[in-house]
């Protein structure tokens, strides 16, 4: 009689460990692994996405300074300008992850800016009178800073999908991406570098 | 199949070890230790600078937790310093967790260079336009007078004006110490609970005594270890992030 009473709190209390048990086991086999990578790549673009940004937010500033000084150099100023409208006008939010046509595309446009900025910062050189300029200094100093948090964003966000990625295509996760999380593709990735990033940038005098 | 079993064991750790060292080895240099919240390994200060520095550095720390860390580097191992930096500012984690409040100033001796690296939290106070004047308006002149000593002085006591201390504050007593020790002493223990408990059920349940006791005494060590290295002379990083912001120069 007193085995019969005990036996049915006792089997919940197994039944109750072993969930526990079976969830700590499953956790430590990294079934959490695929969504929380993918999270962080989504954290991490939206890194990128804001250096940007803040570049972009930078430059009317800048060529308006520049204008100032050196108004001749007009090919060199317009040509910032349309390849900031080239860069902006790229909408990008988290569904440019899923497209990499698109991202390929974000990251020319954003590249013809990188060049169309360091061209124009190579001709201010020529001008003492705007390089002794405290404004400018500040707003160089400020794109080379967001330049430097660009290629940083960039860095973090390869290596998130770079982790993303690797977990999809190795064990268990592998496992895990077919039972549970199909739906989850593989993401593009930045290429390292840009395709002329081999040539320095063109300057002319 | 004892012998067996810890065979196989030994080997997926030795395994863990190695693919682990290999995945750090592939990207990060070599960083040197936070020693301190000056880490002069280039010596470039004497010792009488590199306490006054350390004081105004923690008295500032004192009054807003903002970590700021002086280091000088022999060399760079070949990176760029903007590259070097915030990967060591996040290696060491300078500033606090989630607020992301710290700053490293970085020369680099042979590539004579410096760098003023801001975490996340900073970036609206110490700009990149302010971290740019302060290089080029009061650290490289300096340095290039050859007086690293003032310069690095000078140029962490405006770092510290900017951020809205007072760079020259006298340090009250130490007394922090004691109290930044208490959580990290309150979270081994509650490690350790945790990890007794999991080594109980595991090795219990499967009715191994020796096994688990072995599992007590490696965790023991490596508890210990843990207290030991984690807090080395009284200040340690407190997981702050960077992400690139600052500026640089040379001289």
């Amino acid at each position: 009689m007193r085995t019969l009473q005990l036996q049915p709190p006792t089997r919940t209390l197994w039944q109750l460990t072993s969930i526990m048990l079976l969830a700590l086991v499953l956790s430590g086999c990294g079934i959490n692994n695929i969504p929380t990578y993918d999270e962080k790549v989504k954290a991490a673009w939206s890194q990128v996405e804001n250096q940007y940004q803040r570049r972009a937010d930078l430059v009317p500033n800048l060529v308006e300074t520049v204008k100032g000084f050196a108004a001749q150099e007009k090919d060199t100023l317009t040509a910032v300008i349309e390849a900031r409208s080239k860069a902006t006008s790229i909408q990008v939010d988290e569904s440019i992850l899923n497209n990499p046509q698109k991202l390929k595309q974000f990251q020319q446009a954003q590249g013809e800016l990188s060049s169309a900025l360091s061209r124009l910062m190579a001709v201010s050189e020529r001008y003492p009178d705007l390089k002794s300029n405290q404004n400018f200094l500040a707003l160089q100093s400020q794109l080379e800073g967001t330049e430097n948090r660009i290629a940083v964003a960039r860095r973090d966000f390869i290596q998130a999908v770079e982790l993303y990625n690797t977990e999809i295509r190795t064990f268990p996760g592998r496992i895990w991406h077919s039972m549970l999380y199909s739906d989850m593709p593989l993401r593009e990735n930045f290429e390292a570098t840009t395709d002329n990033a081999e040539e320095a940038p063109k300057v002319e005098f | 199949m004892g012998s067996n079993v810890r065979h196989s064991v030994l080997l997926a750790w030795v395994l863990t070890i190695f693919s682990a060292s290999a995945a750090l080895a592939q990207s990060a240099p070599e960083f040197p230790d936070l020693t301190g919240r000056v880490v002069d390994q280039a010596d470039m200060l004497d010792s009488q600078t590199e306490q006054a520095l350390s004081q105004m550095l923690e008295a500032h720390e004192q009054a807003t937790t903002e970590q700021v860390v002086v280091v000088t580097l022999p060399d760079l191992q070949g990176k760029a310093i903007e590259d070097y930096g915030y990967q060591l500012g996040r290696h060491w984690g300078i500033g606090q967790k989630g607020e992301d409040n710290g700053a490293l100033l970085i020369v680099a001796k042979q590539e004579r260079q410096v760098r003023i690296e801001v975490g996340y939290g900073l970036e609206g106070r110490l700009t990149d336009a302010t971290s740019a004047t302060i290089i080029n308006q009061i650290i490289t002149p300096a340095f290039r007078q050859g007086s690293f000593s003032n310069g690095i002085v000078n140029g962490t006591a405006a770092m510290i004006q900017v951020l809205g201390g007072k760079p020259l504050a006298q340090p009250t007593q130490s007394v922090t110490d004691q109290s930044r020790e208490k959580p990290s002493l309150a979270r081994a223990a509650l490690f350790f609970i945790i990890m007794m408990a999991v080594i109980f059920f595991v090795g219990g349940g499967r009715g191994r005594g020796g096994r688990s006791r072995g599992g007590a005494a490696l965790l023991g060590g490596a508890l210990l270890g843990a207290s030991l290295g984690g807090r080395s002379g009284g200040f340690g990083g407190g997981g702050g992030g960077f992400g690139g912001g600052g500026a640089s120069g040379g001289w």
